[in-house]
């Protein structure tokens, strides 16, 4: 199990789900597993959620949070930051 | 990241899809545990055959369940045991299957390892031969270890070792350790309790609260060992052991039996804790939709726990724990670290403990030969 604990998250850059990573939609957001480390991260907001399944199609982690959430820009920097260190999220 | 008490009360709502799903695939099983959850040793009859098991996994796949716990009985006597583990790795759909370990020879070991998506953990009850098959079984231990050597000498990787703790066991902890440690394997600790074959030894074989003090200790200083969420009841003790702390029965759990059975746990195979059978309308239809699940979904009564201010840390405890030892569900857990519940057993007058349902116990032994 190799966790990619050295990358440095950086907001502005692009990132996006990691191809290992199933999604299933529950009620308070969504269970995230990978498939390769085997770990089961509990996203727990539904905006978190949709900002993931958005990444890959914005330039950068700062604009796919706010075309969400613009209001709670720091506070959802945080939360996908925090997705790095499971590799749930990648750069690309 | 652990999950926070509003996750908590969301969880005990019910999720889309079990996160834990246990399926037995066999009541099959050549050695005789004294302690057998599933009450386990003859096949049964009505097992699901091999296409129904590949359907069941279908829908596990298109459901989400990302993995599923496989047990037994013992699952690698089932001829198609390595059809049904490819059948669900290949649809990523992880395996982790428990064994006792008598299956596993060099060629057995040599194909399990070039398998992806797979965990096994092999059990002991205890760290030396005497202690462990004692419960399990004579040449239980040999046969375990062989295993063991068998998996590492093919390079699986980390396979883990799960152990129930007892009375005896429990006192080997560094022991375990030291055999984990031994083969770059996991530990795995699990809760002794009064299901299938467990109600009649639970009594002389359940921690001691001083031993179960010593293990909530010994398991906050080793985060890295695997408990299942096992010993929510001794988070009383403090602060919360890793894991959901709550009973997921019918919520984030549920086992399916060799038979398509579903029910609220593994650890309540009866008749009153059975939500539905898969071959009915589906897996998915028995946990959306049935009567049971639904009912365990709805906010829990704390009854006699709901005065104690540790309430919120292990949630009553085990529901099974309870029912098999002739408790009310609105009782405390029998090991209740305070001793509320041994008071509650002391004060039951008439004790009418619940046999477990369907019993498929072998009658005669049979000797345990290691490959």
């Amino acid at each position: 199990m190799s966790l990619s604990t050295s990358v440095i998250f950086d907001a502005s850059a692009p990132w996006s789900l990691s191809s290992q990573v199933s999604l299933r939609d529950e009620a308070f957001g969504a269970l995230a597993y990978h498939h390769g480390n085997r770990r089961l991260v509990f996203l727990k907001s539904r905006e978190l959620v949709a900002i993931l399944r958005s990444l890959e199609n914005f330039s950068s982690v700062n604009e796919a949070i706010d075309a969400v959430v613009p209001n709670e820009h720091d506070r959802y920097v945080e939360a996908v930051g925090a997705l790095v260190k499971s590799d749930i999220i990648c750069g690309r | 990241m652990g999950a926070n008490s509003s996750l908590r009360d969301k969880f005990e709502r019910g999720l889309a899809a079990p996160i834990c799903l246990t399926w037995e695939l066999t009541y099959a099983c050549n050695l005789a545990c004294t302690h057998c959850l599933s009450s386990s040793g003859r096949r049964d009859p009505k097992e699901l055959n091999t296409d129904e098991a590949k359907a069941l996994i279908d829908e596990i796949a298109a459901m989400q369940i990302f993995y599923i716990n496989i047990g037994g009985g013992e699952p690698m006597i089932r001829r198609d045991f390595f059809e049904i583990i490819e059948h669900a790795v290949n649809q990523k759909v992880g395996v982790k299957f428990s064994t006792n370990g008598t299956r596993i020879d060099a060629e057995a070991a040599k194909k399990l390892a070039a398998i992806d998506y797979l965990d096994i953990q092999i059990s002991i009850d205890g760290a030396d031969a005497e202690t462990c098959d004692k419960i399990r079984g004579e040449g239980s231990y040999a046969a375990a270890r062989l295993a063991m050597d068998h998996l590492r000498d093919a390079n699986f990787g980390e396979f883990k070792i799960s152990v129930v703790m007892t009375r005896d066991s429990i006192e080997q902890l560094d022991e375990f350790e030291a055999i984990a440690k031994h083969y770059g394997a996991q530990l795995r600790l699990t809760r002794l309790r009064p299901s299938g074959r467990g109600v009649d030894v639970w009594d002389e074989l359940h921690p001691t609260q001083e031993q179960n003090r010593r293990l909530y200790k010994w398991l906050m200083e080793r985060p890295n060992v695997l408990t299942g969420d096992s010993f929510f009841h001794l988070s009383a003790l403090g602060d919360p052991l890793d894991g959901l702390n709550l009973c997921g029965a019918g919520r984030v759990v549920c086992l399916i039996d060799p038979i398509g059975e579903v029910y609220a746990c593994p650890f309540v195979i009866h008749e009153e804790f059975k939500a539905g059978n898969i071959r009915d309308a589906g897996f998915n239809a028995v946990w959306t939709e049935s009567d049971l699940f639904t009912s365990l979904r709805e906010p829990g009564n704390p009854g006699a726990c709901g005065s104690c201010g540790s309430y919120d840390a292990c949630r009553g405890g085990c529901m099974a724990a309870k029912f098999f030892t002739g408790l009310e569900l609105t009782d405390p857990d029998p090991e209740c670290v305070f001793g509320h519940g041994e008071t509650a057993l002391a004060a039951k007058k008439v004790m009418l403990i619940p046999k477990p349902s369907p019993d498929h116990s072998r009658r005669v032994p049979v000797a345990i030969t290691a490959r």
